[in-house]
């Protein structure tokens, strides 16, 4: 397999563009991408595209349809919220089999205000289970993997807060997020309840956006990157939800997690002391406690304390292993299809010192990761290096 | 009461295959050779061991212990909130969710530590109607009454 470098990157604010098309909300960012590699669509070997919401519709044709119909092969890519990234490690695993030398990778959804999801269905509405027999909602089923740890260790449900109090003071500095304002532990807590334990500001919003990343291989990069900084795919993990005691009744987030982590850190051969910053999938406050553990960022049991020591926080700030700087899902926003490559963007600039991640510039990054889950169950992890 | 209730023709429907009605309402489930258990009958193969055709019936206890929980505030339209969501353990082995009934959502929130492990024992209870005019049975889990 030959080595991959992301050579650009684009990336629409996330927010609402109930006026845009999903293709147009795609394209734009693909030629963000475009224009920050230095090349055009007509040099672009291959496009991979992830959307979920509509996921029957050929939104990659579509988006060629906005910026250039240069006829060359398109997969549309759907895997619940990892959509994006898998869309991603198509493009990495078409260019690192020397398929193709340019790959182009774009995440785009349009979500409206859909919200709940899960628990739904079809046929005689009097069969349908949800809230007669539990509940499938997302809230309800991130909120119980935070319960779990709650009863093995004891978690506080202040824990759980000042991941949203963090996220939000973090989404302050990024111009691309969704919300930018922030929370006091008492605003979260004292937050209208939607899935105990998890309060408004501790579910991520709904939202449209996008983000592209080109990329290449070596030699295309020595050809192209002129002198400027690059990151490399280090790792490109994707793995499924394996049988677990629980997992058919109570979706297990964390075992495909820790699969595809340990197998992320051997591919990429560093830990995750060597872990300068991690974009995570924190839909639920509860969910991003359950990863610090799951991604090695410490111990098991002992995320409450890494919380309360200042894990996850900005440097600047005076955290230390930052976790979603860019405000995470719970303030950036999570257009389902567009989180899984835009967690990446997030790497890449802080690895490169893109401008576009000035204001919260992790110091001294020279190792990423960016970490999806996508319930059903797929995670991918990407760790990128300079 | 539906707990009197006969699985016929013309007879109430359960909400989902694995609740059956007769001879009193209960659950069953499926147990393959290797151990792993499910609630749906209808499946192509285990997805633990992969074997095919090792499957036998069970029939599961009406009485478990709460493992977790959470409070739904937010639903879909229709559906009454706050209420209590659970994954219940089986002494056979099986986890199943279902709705926690009898217990103050508020006070769960409270003090979340005295649901975990509560011994609770399956209600069942008229849901809905369906289109062909059947009462449609649902299943629940309350505290247990000694």
């Amino acid at each position: 397999m030959r080595n991959v470098y992301v050579l650009g990157t684009g990336m629409i604010k996330f927010g609402r563009y109930p006026d845009k098309t999903v293709p147009q909300l795609g394209g734009e960012a693909a030629l963000l991408a475009l224009k920050d590699a230095g090349i055009s669509i007509k040099d672009v070997g291959m496009f991979a595209c992830g959307n979920l919401m509509q996921s029957n519709a050929m939104v990659g044709q579509r988006i060629l349809q906005q910026i250039g119909q240069t006829g060359i092969p398109v997969i549309n890519v759907a895997n619940a919220c990892a959509t994006g990234s898998t869309a991603f490690r198509e493009a990495y695993i078409s260019v690192a089999a020397g398929m193709y030398d340019i790959a182009m990778a774009v995440g785009v959804e349009q979500m409206g205000k859909a919200g709940l999801l899960g628990g739904a269905g079809g046929g005689d509405p009097a069969y349908l289970t949800e809230g007669k027999v539990g509940s499938g909602t997302m809230p309800a089923v991130f909120g119980q993997a935070g319960i779990e740890h709650m009863r093995k260790y004891g978690t506080k449900l202040e824990h759980f807060a000042k991941i949203s109090v963090k996220s939000h003071k973090h989404a302050t500095k990024n111009p691309f997020s969704q919300y930018r304002n922030e929370v006091s532990l008492e605003d979260v807590m004292n937050a209208r309840m939607v899935g105990y334990p998890n309060t408004l500001y501790m579910c991520c919003p709904t939202g449209d956006g996008a983000a592209a990343a080109i990329l290449v291989s070596e030699d295309k990069l020595k050809q192209l990157a002129g002198g400027r900084k690059r990151a490399k795919v280090a790792a490109s993990i994707l793995t499924s939800d394996p049988w677990t005691d629980r997992d058919l009744t109570l979706p297990d987030v964390s075992t495909l997690t820790r699969r595809a982590s340990k197998q992320a850190y051997e591919k990429a051969g560093i830990g995750p002391k060597d872990i300068a910053l991690t974009e995570l999938h924190d839909c639920f406050a509860t969910a991003e406690l359950v990863h610090y553990e799951n991604l090695g960022l410490c111990g098991d049991g002992e995320a409450g304390k890494f919380i309360d020591s200042g894990g996850g926080v900005h440097p600047s700030l005076g955290g230390h292993d930052p976790v979603n700087v860019s405000g995470g899902l719970l303030s950036k926003g999570h257009p389902l299809g567009a989180t899984g490559v835009a967690n990446i963007c997030e790497v890449v600039w802080h690895l490169t010192q893109d401008d576009r991640a000035k204001e919260r510039q992790v110091p001294n990054a020279k190792a990423g990761q960016a970490h999806v889950i996508g319930l059903g169950s797929a995670c991918t992890i990407h760790i990128l290096t300079v | 009461m539906a707990e009197q209730a006969q699985a016929t023709d013309t007879g109430p429907r359960p909400i989902v295959p694995w609740l059956k009605l007769a001879p009193k309402p209960h659950l069953e489930g499926i147990k393959c050779a290797c151990g792993a258990m499910y609630l749906d009958p209808k499946r192509v193969a285990c997805s633990k061991c992969g074997e095919a055709d090792k499957f036998k019936p069970v029939v599961l206890s009406d009485k478990g212990k709460v493992y977790v929980f959470s409070v739904v505030h937010q639903s879909y339209p229709g559906i009454k909130t706050p209420y209590v969501t659970a994954i219940v353990d089986l002494p056979e082995g099986i986890s199943v969710r279902a709705n926690l009934t009898d217990v103050d959502p508020a006070q769960a929130q409270k003090e979340p530590h005295k649901i975990f492990d509560l011994p609770v024992e399956l209600v069942t209870g008229v849901a809905a109607k369906d289109r062909e005019g059947h009462d449609v049975i649902a299943f629940s889990y309350r505290p247990t009454k000694n």
